[in-house]
C-alpha cells in the first residue's frame, strides 16, 4: 500500500520513545493534509508488539522489519531500509522525532534518496503540497522557515514536546507489511553503558537544574579527609546537587545542570542543558543557582513556566522566569521540597 | 593515520543577532571557529600524537573562512584546504556534504574523518552522517570516547552518547566519527603555532577542482527568517521572612497557577 507520509518510530530496548507518537500523531495530520494515510515504520528486533501501539497512535499501515540483524540501532543499516521503504511506498513525507539516532539517520537517508532534511521541527504548515516548516537556528536566537520543493520526501525531525501526543484509541489495527530485511553492517555494538541520570531529559515534563551555585554553600565544612581545594569544591556541589535531587524526586523530574557545573566537574556532561549540551522543552523548568546565560537560556527558553532560584537579583535568569525567589538554594530548595511534598503528597 | 578535521566558521554564541534585509546580522561580533570543531581538531591532533601521521584540516566557506583554518593550524594542524566556490553560498546539507565528501577523496587515502556534533550557526548536526554516506563509511556520531583505536587492524571503538546511555560500538576504518564535547579539552592555540599559522599559504578548492557542478542545486529553501519577539516576562518574586515561608508561598502559586 502507498501511505502519502511515513512516521518512524525511534525505539530503544523494545520499546518506542514517547516522541515517536508526537511524531506519529503529527504526520496523520499532514497525511490528512495532503490526502493520504500514514504508515509507521518500526525497525529492530523484538519490536512487533509496538506495532499494535503504532495502529492505536493511528497509523494505517505498519511496515516492519523485525531481524536479528537489526538487533542494535545501527545507522548504516537502518538508513538503508528507510529509503527502501520511501521508494516503494512513494512517500511524499517521513516524520521522525528528534533523538540521536534519528539525526544521522535522517541525515543519511536523505543522502540516499538525494532529498532535504529539516530537524529539530517545532512547528509547520502545510502549503501547497509542501510542509513548511519553523525550526530554531543559532541557539534559538533566530528560527527559520524551511521547505523542501525541489524532491520528495521531504524529511523533517520533530523536536521532542513541540507537539501534543495523540490520545491512543484501544484496539485500532491496520495493515502489517514487512519489509525486507537489512544488508550486513560494517559496524558492531559491542556493549551499552547505563546513564548516570534517570528520566531522559528531553522528555521530560520537569525539569529541576543546578548551576555554579550549587558548591557555594559556606555553611558545610567538608570532611576533612579531602584537603585538595577543588575537591573540596566537588564535594560541596554534591551535597548541593543531592538537594536538587531530592526536589527532583517529589517532582518526577529530570535533573538538568548548567555549562559552568559541567565544565567545573560537579555533574556529568549527559545532564548539561544549553547551547552545547541539550536543547529541552518542559513544563516547568526550576533553575536552582544558576545565573542564566544566554548560551544555556538557549536551551530551556522554551519551557512553559521557569522557576528561578539564586542568590544575585540582577542575575539574568529572572529575565524569563514566571516566578522568582532572590535567596540562598541551599535554603530554599530543601524548604520548597518539603513544601510541595506536603502539598502533593508525595 | 591520515586524518581530517572538518571545521566551519560561525559567529560567536555570544553574538548578538538580527534579521537585516531577510539575512542574518551578528552585527560586529566576531567570527570563530565553530565551538564544536575545536573538540574534533583537539581529537585528530590527539590520534596523530598517539599513532603518528598527518592531520589536514578542511573548512567550506568564502575566503574569510581560512580564518577558521588558521586557528586549526595554530592549534597544530599539518596542513588546511578551503573548499570555496560562489555557487557554494547558501546551499544545504545535501550539497555541504557531497563536497566535503569529494574533498576528502581528493585528499586521497584517509584514515579518518573529525567533525564536530553540529555547528552552532544552522544547528542541523547532519554534516557528518552525511559526508560518511557520501562516502559509504561508518558514521560514528556523538562520540564522548574513543576506547579503541588499532591503525594495523584498522579498527576503531567508540563510547556514542544516546539519550539512553553510552553505546559502545567497533568500527573498521576508514570512518567518519563526530565528536561531543566530553571527548577532550580543546588545546588553545600556541604562540608558535599562531606565528606558523598566519604565514601559511592555504589552498583553495573550487568546485570544478573537486568535480562537482559550480553552482550545485540545493533541495531546501528559506522563505523567512524570524526574530523571535521579545517575550516580556514579568517576574513574580516570592518574598517572605523565612526560607520556610518563601517555600510554602511559592509551592501555593504554584498550585493556584497549576503550574504543578
Amino acid at each position: 500500500m502507498a501511505q502519502k507520509v511515513l512516521a518512524y518510530i525511534d525505539n530503544f530496548n523494545g520499546s518506542a520513545t514517547i516522541s515517536s507518537w508526537e511524531a506519529l500523531g503529527e504526520a496523520r495530520k499532514v497525511a490528512e493534509a495532503l490526502g493520504g494515510g500514514v504508515g509507521a515504520v518500526i525497525l529492530g528486533q523484538g519490536v512487533e508488539g509496538i506495532a499494535r501501539e503504532a495502529f492505536e497512535h493511528g497509523a494505517d499501515e505498519v511496515l516492519l522489519a523485525d531481524a536479528p540483524g537489526l538487533k542494535d540501532y545501527r545507522p548504516e543499516t537502518y538508513a538503508s531500509i528507510l529509503a527502501q521503504a520511501a521508494k516503494q511506498s512513494s512517500a511524499e513525507a517521513i516524520i521522525l522525532p528528534t533523538s540521536g539516532r534519528t539525526r544521522e539517520l535522517a541525515g543519511m537517508t536523505a543522502v540516499d534518496l538525494e532529498t532535504g532534511v529539516t530537524p529539530d521541527v517545532i512547528a509547520f504548515e502545510v502549503q501547497g503540497g509542501a510542509v513548511v516548516a519553523t525550526r530554531p537556528i543559532y541557539g534559538g536566537k533566530l528560527l527559520t522557515k524551511e521547505v523542501c520543493l525541489k524532491a520528495r520526501p521531504q524529511i523533517l525531525t520533530l523536536r521532542s514536546r513541540a507537539f501534543p501526543k495523540p490520545e491512543p484509541t484501544a484496539g485500532k489495527s491496520g495493515t502489517l507489511t514487512r519489509l525486507e530485511g537489512a544488508s550486513e553492517a560494517k559496524t558492531e555494538v559491542v556493549e551499552y553503558k547505563a546513564s548516570e541520570g534517570g528520566v531522559s531529559l528531553t522528555d521530560a515534563a520537569v525539569i529541576v537544574s543546578g548551576g555554579r551555585g550549587v558548591a557555594n554553600n559556606p555553611k558545610l565544612t567538608p570532611p576533612a579527609e579531602i584537603t585538595d581545594e577543588k575537591q573540596q569544591e566537588i564535594w560541596r556541589a554534591q551535597q548541593g546537587f543531592a538537594k536538587v535531587r531530592e526536589l527532583a524526586v517529589v517532582l518526577k523530574a529530570a535533573v538538568g545542570a548548567s555549562r559552568a557545573a559541567v565544565d567545573a566537574g560537579y555533574i556529568p556532561y549527559a545532564h548539561q542543558v544549553g547551547q552545547t549540551g541539550k536543547v529541552v522543552s518542559p513544563d516547568v523548568y526550576v533553575a536552582c543557582g544558576i545565573s542564566g546565560a544566554i548560551q544555556h537560556q538557549a536551551g530551556m527558553r522554551t519551557a512553559k513556566t521557569i522557576i528561578a532560584i539564586n542568590k544575585d537579583a540582577e542575575a539574568p535568569i529572572y529575565k524569563i522566569a514566571r516566578f522568582g525567589v532572590v535567596g540562598d538554594m541551599h535554603e530554599i530548595v530543601p524548604a520548597l521540597t518539603k513544601a510541595l511534598k506536603e502539598r502533593l503528597g508525595r | 593515520m591520515n586524518i581530517v578535521a572538518c571545521v566551519k566558521q560561525t559567529p560567536d554564541t555570544a553574538a548578538t543577532l538580527t534579521v537585516q534585509g531577510g539575512k542574518v546580522s551578528w552585527g560586529d561580533a566576531p567570527l570563530v571557529i565553530n565551538p564544536w570543531d575545536e573538540y574534533a581538531v583537539e581529537q585528530a591532533l590527539k590520534t596523530k600524537e598517539a599513532h603518528g601521521g598527518k592531520v589536514t584540516a578542511i573548512c567550506l566557506g568564502p575566503e574569510q573562512a581560512k580564518e577558521a583554518l588558521k586557528h586549526a593550524l595554530a592549534m597544530g594542524c599539518d596542513e588546511a584546504i578551503l573548499v570555496s566556490d560562489p555557487g557554494f553560498e547558501g546551499v544545504d546539507s545535501l550539497v555541504v556534504s557531497k563536497a566535503l565528501a569529494a574533498a576528502i577523496q581528493k585528499i586521497g587515502a584517509i584514515d579518518l574523518v573529525f567533525c564536530g556534533r553540529q555547528a552552532v550557526d544552522s544547528e542541523t548536526g547532519l554534516m557528518g552522517a552525511q559526508v560518511a554516506r557520501r562516502l559509504g563509511w561508518p558514521s560514528l556520531s556523538l562520540v564522548a570516547a574513543v576506547a579503541a583505536l588499532d591503525p594495523a587492524g584498522k579498527t576503531i571503538t567508540v563510547e556514542r552518547m544516546l539519550d539512553e546511555g553510552r553505546q559502545v560500538v567497533r568500527s573498521p576504518l576508514p570512518a567518519v566519527v563526530s565528536v561531543t564535547k566530553e571527548i577532550n579539552e580543546p588545546r588553545y592555540p600556541s604562540f608558535m603555532g599562531i606565528r606558523k599559522a598566519s604565514k601559511a599559504e592555504i589552498p583553495v578548492w573550487s568546485a570544478s577542482a573537486i568535480g562537482l557542478d559550480p553552482a550545485p542545486a540545493g533541495v531546501l529553501s528559506w522563505p523567512e527568517l524570524i526574530a523571535p519577539p521579545k517575550v516580556e516576562i514579568q517576574c513574580e518574586i516570592i518574598q517572605g521572612g523565612s526560607p520556610d515561608e518563601i517555600a510554602a508561598k511559592l509551592a501555593d502559586r504554584l498550585i493556584q497557577e497549576k503550574v504543578l
